[in-house]
């Protein structure tokens, strides 16, 4: 009897197998931290489900040993691949030498891992210096040659985004001498800090008349910026240009009224690459690159905000 | 208190206020600069007045409970929880009002939990209150759903950014809270209740104060001033944010009441002091934005202001100072006799 349920579940497993290539796969997610980490959950079952991919999903609660965990019951469960968003970036050589010891291919979602990278297939993440680049190369095109004062709402200080973002849109600016970051501070990715620091930004620059755009390293200092820009009497996205990064659903708000100008997304859709990478993978074995970038879009007023809010509104922002 | 003795007690704070502001003047000479457009009063002294609200509402409660000999370290936790509760009973569709009776019923309730955990059980007041510092920014994340609850209503979004004769309500809303509770405690005898059982708790109810309806007196109303705080904090981002809405105010507040040289060992105590002590606060934090350093230097050049204020305030210090001050009188009294 035990052998016949043996055999039969062993018929059915690799049945599955044979038709479409990686059928389980298991997903580590760090928690919910924020928004963004909600909606990257939600993509990437909806993704798992879109391509009838069997995803066992593991939630750490921001703990590595729960991850670790998760990990050893996805290899002792046979999962044909793994994805994991690992919370820290140390400890993890001896989990990935069992998952490549049992041939199962890890592909790292957002974060990297100090790891040999012998040891997982690919990593999938955004370039927080590539962003930062292109909310600059979006300003010296929209400043079209024209003096323009900028101020900067940095995130939080010392933190890689705010460090990476800052340096990202300095290249991006660096070619146009008519552009200059005349005031930079941190807002803590806040929207009250980014409102009470750009009552500040006003002030000191004669009542706003001086500046000509601000840049936000997220859209939730650049939502707080906008109503101190407005209760300035001034109005937020033609007096003053608004560029940030990140494309939360309240950003598309403020596009689709006029108030914003520009952002750059961090998109939440990581699991589709690494499904793409996953499935060719299998398919005739081809290595992936080690690092896939996500593509970091720029939507600016013309891009259909609102539809892009509906679209946004429910992955959990 | 007579005016003089009342002057006399917040003299050191009014010269710290007076310091910080020429310190900032110096770095940003426009800081005076005060006009009028759009119906609403602007300049730097408006900010600093509207922007120091949520500390100062904060530390008009704080001083009573650590009059008391108490500590209320749930004050940013509980202003998430109210900011919460309002925002969400707005966008449930309840009026204005509700929102406002749910925010301080909120506020009041949490009082309440802290206020019996350390009248009846005993419980010292910074372990009692951390409970709620810790649990309470779940609890707000629980209303808002983990994401930040924007509401669509300009009637209570007044509250946090709109102007009465040209004043930030905020403004008129911490100043109207200072004078209500300083009415309340010193035209009547509950001011010198609060001193009697932060000085000796076993000797104040053996003389017959209700010790533990008066504790817990005291922590709502610090639930409350913090529940006013929360409101306006929502209210200025029209939205409320769980996670960061009044995150380290507790501290702001509690050194807001020693700059105001309120004693953490409990007794004497004086409100108004510590909304000076606030601003104070409020002018090194705006001052910094205005001066333009790079924000590695925030932390630290509060850091530094704050520890020159509080040595200069210290009983050890202030005899040197009194001594420079006579001398300071002598010395232009004689030169007034030498006819200078």
């Amino acid at each position: 009897m035990l052998e016949r349920i043996l055999m039969a579940s062993v018929a059915v497993f690799s049945l599955g197998a044979g038709v479409a290539g990686a059928q389980t796969i298991g997903f580590s997610q760090i928690g919910s931290e924020s928004g963004w980490r909600a909606a990257e959950t939600t993509v990437t079952m909806n993704q798992a489900k879109e391509r009838g991919i069997d995803l066992r999903f593991s939630d750490a609660q921001q703990r590595q040993e729960n991850q670790i965990a998760a990990l050893r019951s996805f290899i002792a469960q046979g999962v044909d691949a793994i994805l994991v968003a690992p919370v820290v970036a140390t400890g993890w050589d001896s989990v990935l030498e069992e998952a490549a010891e049992a041939e199962i291919p890890v592909v790292l979602l957002d974060r990297m891992v100090d790891s040999s990278p012998d040891l997982y297939l690919t990593a999938v993440g955004s370039d927080l210096v590539h962003e930062g680049r292109v909310a600059g190369e979006w300003l010296v095109s929209a400043a079209n040659g024209e003096e323009c004062r900028v101020v900067e709402l940095q995130g939080t200080t010392g933190s890689s985004p705010a460090i990476d973002r800052k340096k990202g849109f300095e290249e991006g600016i660096a070619g146009a001498d008519n552009i200059e970051i005349v005031r930079s501070q941190t807002g803590d990715f806040t929207r009250t800090r980014g409102k009470e620091v750009m009552e500040s930004f006003l002030q000191a620059e004669n009542g706003g008349a001086d500046i000509c755009a601000l840049y936000a390293h997220n859209d939730d200092m650049a939502v707080g910026a906008i109503q101190a820009i407005k209760e300035a009497g001034l109005k937020p996205g033609e007096d003053i240009l608004v560029v940030s990064i990140d494309a939360v659903p309240d950003i598309f708000q403020a596009l689709a009224a006029g108030e914003a100008n520009a952002t750059v997304e961090l998109t939440p859709n990581m699991a589709g690459p690494a499904f793409d990478a996953l499935e060719a993978y299998f398919a005739d074995g081809t290595m992936p690159e080690k690092f896939i970038q996500t593509e970091s879009k720029l939507y600016t007023q013309a891009d259909d905000p609102a539809g892009e809010y509906e679209a946004r509104k429910d992955l959990g922002y | 208190m007579t005016g003089s003795t009342l002057l006399r007690r917040i003299a050191p704070q009014l010269l710290t206020l007076a310091a910080v502001i020429v310190l900032v003047s110096i770095y940003y000479p426009a800081f005076y600069q005060i006009v009028y457009v759009n119906d609403r009063l602007v300049g730097i002294p408006i900010d600093v007045i509207k922007r120091g609200a949520p500390v100062a509402l904060l530390a008009i409660g704080m001083t009573l409970v650590i009059a008391t000999r108490g500590i209320d370290l749930s004050v940013g936790a509980v202003m998430a929880i109210c900011g919460a509760s309002a925002a969400w009973s707005i966008d449930q569709g309840y009026g204005i009002g509700a929102a406002l009776g749910i925010a301080g019923a909120a506020g009041l309730v949490c009082g309440l939990w802290n206020g019996v955990l350390v009248a009846f059980f005993g419980i010292q007041p910074i372990v009692a209150t951390l409970i709620l510092m810790v649990a309470g920014r779940g609890v707000a994340q629980l209303i808002t759903g983990g994401t930040i609850l924007t509401f669509d209503s300009d009637t209570f979004a007044f509250l946090g950014s709109g102007t009465m004769i040209g004043v930030p309500v905020p403004t008129v809303i911490w100043i109207l809270t200072g004078i209500g509770f300083g009415l309340l405690v010193r035209r009547t005898a509950l001011g010198l209740l609060v001193e009697s059982i932060g000085v000796n708790l076993r000797a104040s109810t053996l003389a017959g104060i209700n010790s533990r309806v008066l504790l817990i007196a005291v922590y709502m109303g610090s639930g409350f001033c913090a529940a006013l705080a929360g409101v306006i904090a929502t209210a200025d981002i029209r939205g409320a944010d769980a996670n960061n809405a009044g995150l380290w105010l507790e501290l702001d507040a509690i050194l807001a009441v020693v700059i105001g040289g309120n004693s953490l060992l409990g007794g004497r105590f004086s409100i108004l002091a510590s909304l000076l002590g606030a601003m104070i606060i409020q002018t090194i934090n705006t001052g910094i934005l205005l001066a333009g350093f790079p924000s590695e230097f925030n932390l630290v050049i509060k850091a530094v202001l704050v520890i020159v204020i509080l040595v200069l305030q210290s009983p050890r210090f202030m005899p040197y100072l009194e001594l420079l001050a006579s001398r300071f009188k002598r010395s232009s009294v004689t030169r007034l006799e030498a006819g200078e």
